[in-house]
């Protein structure tokens, strides 16, 4: 993939040691208790046109990264640095007001939920033209004209423009949220699983439309999902988090066939292969993952780990790039032989 | 690049679906809620008696006749015989009986005084602007309304139940419905605030509240309504009461628009208009509140009814509106005198408008809330 | 009905009894909008230890038919077509006697002895199958006592056990533990111990997983599995996910609105599938084991449920599309291989 050899200054986004802690309270005088450390010192980058695949399960955090990349949410503390059309690189977890509206002008993001992203009240002239008129782009003709070839775009009918979202399907929604997503001409894209909510088929449509655009545009991807099949398509590189931490990132096929983390072979292995005689010992981890207020010591993920040894219940590891873009957090990595996807028992397809 | 994922054609009924606004939407499902309908179609026949009450009475409402105290109801008759015929009424005389000093009436057959439409009567000013004369029911010739007609009976001072029941409906309605508006906006407002901005200012409003909604109401409103001065107009009374029962009447709305303020603020559709750039004021008024006004519509409708019960209650114990004002709440004041129900139960009438209105506003409430959120499947 | 022998036609080579037959099911549900036909003639059969795996995607009718086996459908939806036939227990040897449950009162007391004692049902959410006010322990008690004759000290041992069956760690405690202080996967093995507490012979386990992580998703798998292999219960598996299918299924089902298109076994499913639509579903799913440049697609979407194309339901997304024989004829079923049959016009017209 090109983004392996792209130099360190085509990085678009550079996430730096970003933290978000929510206070949670109990009892009647809601005295403040502890902290759920939901990202808990993430650190990842983004080379300008290429998908970074952000993995894990519910709860790693990764949607609350993608929302503190964009401010959705206010990190609590840690960098966001982007680079801006016109060359300078802003601190994204710095800006307020007025600098933050001008840059996130160039980040947009899709929802996963095609449904309760879009406001039912709105025509779809209204909902995509929104960031245009927010922005003061064009009079209202002109938004017109830009609405339509966006919808054009996306693979909906401009003569569509006057009606409500309710008239359409998940899919054609979610054609909807991208189209108004793409209005400003944004340069980074943060979609938070935007095919978990479709049908396989739909998924399909989704995932083709949103790598043709990419080609078509040059865009850059943050992609979240939980779907390693979806993320292992979409992805350049991957970084996969387990309790708000970053375990493991390396380019795709690297992290597929050859992942160094015990967490990330373990998250590969039980995903269901479409293929009944693929059917093979799967590593089943125990238990769940832990309560984010309450994780245990050394490294997070050693009580569920079959490899864990001494010094992962007490040290926590820390990130090392083991080979050119490929980052393990695990006391072990060097010394572990794990198993990609083509030896956790999925045979090649046969193409049938 | 791909295949466009569009249903190829819409008919022309799915057509007309797909370009619904909301309160098309909103309409298409209120109306298969029959009784909702029904109620409405009702309220809309009360209003309307409001807005035309002088032109439907027959004689003027404030005019006391000891001569026709506790008047029982008259009947209209259709029919000369057997055969139909121009309604008309009996002439009716009445004396006092020299024992127990009460009224006694007769029915004089022999006289029959047609009803005319369009009749003249006491003078009033249309809709308060056009001066007139002519009422909906009247008699003609000679004879005066105030003395022939009295389709519902008159009260103990001999004033005209039917005539003062159009004058108390525009009353009691208005008073509902600019109670609850008013109550609305404060609820609105202070529910908006405690709900946008959060922190302090919700935790004051929240207290307030809570102060507010723990006073027993009744005495509250006893108390406020009891230290209005005895001089005041029947105008300043209005106001006053309307403004007495909208202070406890807007804790709820308030506490249902914070309610829903925050649970949109963290809406995906709330957040996505956010992040394409929309200001505070723009998330509010184009996206939060058109999200949740038909269910503010809806207990507005529902919060009606307790409005217009606390004033008739109010004026019932004679600490509400007052004479010579009329309201139901007044004319059922005649109805405290035990005496005065046996001897001439007709008092009672102004109970049933109230029912009504009362349950055909909970009635298309119900339709109203139902109808409220299109969106749900 | 052709499809009335698949049972005889299966691969086994003596084929026992089929413990559940559902012939050409047809469940409607009348609104005020028009009448959604969500099942439309589905037959299929569940052996005894086997799993039938019911795949297709939203709206096709696969939970519906689940629902109407439970005969729990919610208004105004209704059965107004077919036989669910049944076989009770203790009745194993006699392959006559059977139950229509499709005649039977939904809320009868011989619906109600077969419902949840015979034939378990789990569903995609377990937090709504259970109570937030009482704790797991009693109303996994409650599911004991409603099926065994046990008193409460028993009820209470026996819970513990079928919480230990289903790997719930700390079992004892668990008791006291309210649903909500689960996770989502000790709560789903919570809802399977709640049902699998009347032993049934049939679980129809409706998306079970699909709420769940991938790690939580295989652990389910891997319980489902060795809880079958102990107990020889027949699953039916409801999911979108062509992966789960092909991890759990013995035998498959693909529906598309309403009609099951293709029947076959799971190897024949996903090496040998033959109508467009499962083809069609195989190749637009993205593939964890190899990157690939542009997934295949479907063509435009799934007609509106008021809308049911003429002919073959699939024919204006086919890309085999035959003019004026798919869109003028429904395709009967057709054997295409023991036990494989599959509605479609490419494999003859049945006539």
């Amino acid at each position: 993939m090109a983004a392996e050899t792209q130099p360190a200054d085509r990085r678009l986004l550079e996430v730096k040691d970003l933290r978000k802690l929510f206070p949670f309270s109990r009892g009647l005088i809601r005295r403040v208790r502890g902290e759920v450390k939901a990202v808990d010192g993430v650190s990842f980058h983004v080379n300008e046109g290429e998908t970074l695949g952000l993995v894990g399960e519910t709860g790693c955090g990764k949607t609350t990264t993608a929302r503190c990349v964009i401010r959705a949410i206010d990190p609590t503390s840690g960098q966001v640095l982007f680079r801006t059309q016109d060359g300078p690189v802003v601190d994204m977890a710095a800006l307020q007001g007025g600098h933050l509206r001008a840059v996130r002008r160039e980040m947009q993001m899709i929802f996963q939920d095609p449904f309760s992203s879009l406001n039912p009240r709105m025509t779809l002239f209204d909902l995509v033209s929104e960031p245009l008129y927010n922005y003061r782009v064009g009079n209202r003709r002109e938004r017109e004209d830009r609405v339509a070839e966006l919808l054009r775009l996306v693979g909906l009918r401009p003569e569509f423009m006057r009606r409500f979202p309710h008239a359409f399907s998940g899919g054609q929604r979610q054609r909807i949220g991208i189209a108004r997503a793409l209005a400003l001409n944004p340069r980074l894209i943060l979609a938070d699983e935007p095919v978990s909510a479709l049908d396989v088929s739909v998924q399909a449509q989704v995932l083709n439309l949103l790598k043709g655009l990419q080609a078509q545009l040059g865009l850059t991807y943050l992609f979240v999902a939980h779907d390693l099949s979806v993320v292992r398509h979409i992805s350049n590189r991957v970084v996969v988090m387990y309790v708000g931490k970053v375990v493991e990132s390396a380019p795709t096929r690297r992290l597929f066939t050859a992942p160094k983390h015990p967490y990330t072979e373990a998250l590969l292995s039980a995903v269901p292969v479409a293929d009944p005689r693929a059917r093979a010992q799967r590593i089943v981890l125990r238990g769940d993952a832990p309560n984010p207020a309450d994780p245990p010591t050394g490294c997070y993920f050693h009580p569920r780990c079959s490899y864990a040894a001494d010094v992962c219940r007490t040290d926590t590891p820390v990130p090392r790039e083991i080979s050119p873009g490929h980052v393990v957090a695990c006391h072990r990595a060097q010394d572990l032989e794990l198993k990609g996807v083509h030896q956790l028992g999925a045979s090649k397809h046969d193409g049938s | 690049m791909s295949e466009l994922g569009i249903a190829e054609r819409a008919s022309e009924a799915e057509e007309r679906v797909y370009l619904a606004p909301q309160w098309l939407l909103m309409w298409w499902r209120f109306r298969k809620h029959r009784v909702a309908v029904f109620s409405a179609i009702v309220l809309a026949l009360f209003y309307t008696v409001a807005l035309a009450a002088e032109f439907l009475a027959t004689s003027d409402p404030g005019l006391p006749a000891a001569k026709r105290s506790l008047l029982p109801p008259q009947r209209v008759h259709f029919f000369d015989g057997w055969r139909p015929t121009l309604p008309y009424v009996y002439a009716f005389s009445g004396a006092r009986d020299p024992v127990s000093f009460k009224m006694v009436y007769e029915v004089d057959k022999s006289e029959k005084i047609p009803l005319r439409l369009f009749a003249r009567g006491f003078e009033y000013r249309f809709l308060r602007l056009i001066r007139t004369d002519r009422h909906l029911i009247g008699v003609g010739g000679d004879h005066r309304a105030e003395d022939v007609i009295s389709f519902l009976g008159a009260d103990e001072q001999g004033r005209d139940i039917w005539s003062r029941l159009m004058i108390a409906t525009r009353l009691s309605l208005s008073l509902g419905l600019v109670g609850v508006i008013l109550s609305m906006t404060i609820g609105i407002v202070l529910g908006g605030v405690s709900g946008y901005f959060g922190g302090i200012v919700d935790t004051a409003i929240q207290r307030l509240i809570e102060v507010l909604i723990s006073i027993p109401g009744i005495p509250l409103w006893l108390t406020m309504a009891a230290a209005l001065p005895q001089d005041w107009t029947v105008i300043q009374v209005y106001f006053a009461i309307t403004i007495i029962l909208s202070l406890i009447g807007w804790t709820g709305m308030a506490r249902a628009v914070r309610g829903r303020f925050l649970a949109l603020r963290t809406e995906d559709f709330v957040t996505a208009a956010r992040l394409s750039g929309a200001g505070q004021i723009r998330t509010m008024f184009r996206h939060m509140l058109p999200s949740f006004y038909s269910h503010i519509i809806a207990s507005a409708t529902l919060a009606v009814p307790g409005m217009i019960l606390a004033e008739t209650s109010l004026s019932f114990l004679g600490l509400g509106m007052r004479p010579p004002a009329i309201s139901y709440g007044v004319m059922l004041q005649q109805a405290q005198k035990i005496q005065t129900v046996a001897l001439a139960p007709w008092v009672l009438v102004p109970a049933i408008p109230v029912i009504v209105v009362v349950l055909a506003f909970n009635f298309m409430g119900d339709g109203i809330r139902d109808a409220a959120d299109p969106y749900g499947q | 009905m052709q499809q009335t022998h698949t049972a005889s036609s299966r691969a086994a080579p003596e084929a026992p009894p089929a413990l559940l037959s559902v012939r050409d099911l047809a469940t409607h549900f009348p609104v005020d909008e028009g009448n959604v036909v969500a099942v439309d003639g589905v037959s299929f059969d569940l052996y005894e230890g086997q799993t039938l795996g019911i795949v297709g995607e939203s709206g096709c009718g696969k939970s519906v038919t689940a629902l109407s086996i439970m005969m729990a459908l919610s208004r105004p939806g209704r059965i107004v077509k077919g036989e669910i036939l049944y076989r009770p227990r203790g009745q194993d040897p006699g392959p006559d006697e059977v139950i229509d449950l499709a005649a039977l009162k939904p809320d009868g007391k011989e619906m109600r002895a077969i419902r949840g004692a015979e034939i378990g049902y789990i569903f995609q959410e377990p937090m709504t199958a259970f109570s937030p006010v009482h704790t797991v322990g009693n109303q996994l008690i409650e599911a004991i006592r409603l099926h065994r004759d046990v008193d409460g000290k028993e009820a209470k041992s026996l819970a513990i056990e079928l919480l230990r069956q289903v790997e719930v760690p700390l079992a004892e405690q668990r008791l006291d533990a309210y649903s909500w202080e689960l996770s989502g996967g000790l709560r789903q093995r919570v809802m399977i111990a709640t049902v699998m507490a009347s032993n049934p012979r049939v679980l129809i386990a409706d998306e079970p997983t699909t709420a769940l992580d991938v790690t939580t998703q295989a652990q389910i798998l891997d319980l489902m599995r060795s809880l079958q292999q102990q107990s020889g219960m027949a699953i039916i598996m409801i999911t979108h996910d062509l992966g789960v299918i092909a991890e759990m299924a013995d035998y498959v089902a693909v529906m598309y609105l309403g009609k099951v298109v293709e029947n076959a076994p799971v190897d024949d499913i996903f090496h040998a599938p033959k109508h467009p639509y499962t083809k069609a579903l195989l190749r637009s799913i993205p593939k964890i084991t190899e990157a690939e440049e542009e997934l295949a697609t479907i063509a435009g979407t799934v007609p509106h449920a008021y809308s049911r194309p003429e002919g073959c339901l699939f024919h204006p997304r086919c890309p085999e599309f035959m003019a004026g024989t798919c869109d003028a004829r429904t395709p009967p079923p057709l054997p295409v291989s023991p036990g494989h049959h599959v509605s479609c016009f490419l494999y003859g017209d049945g006539g």
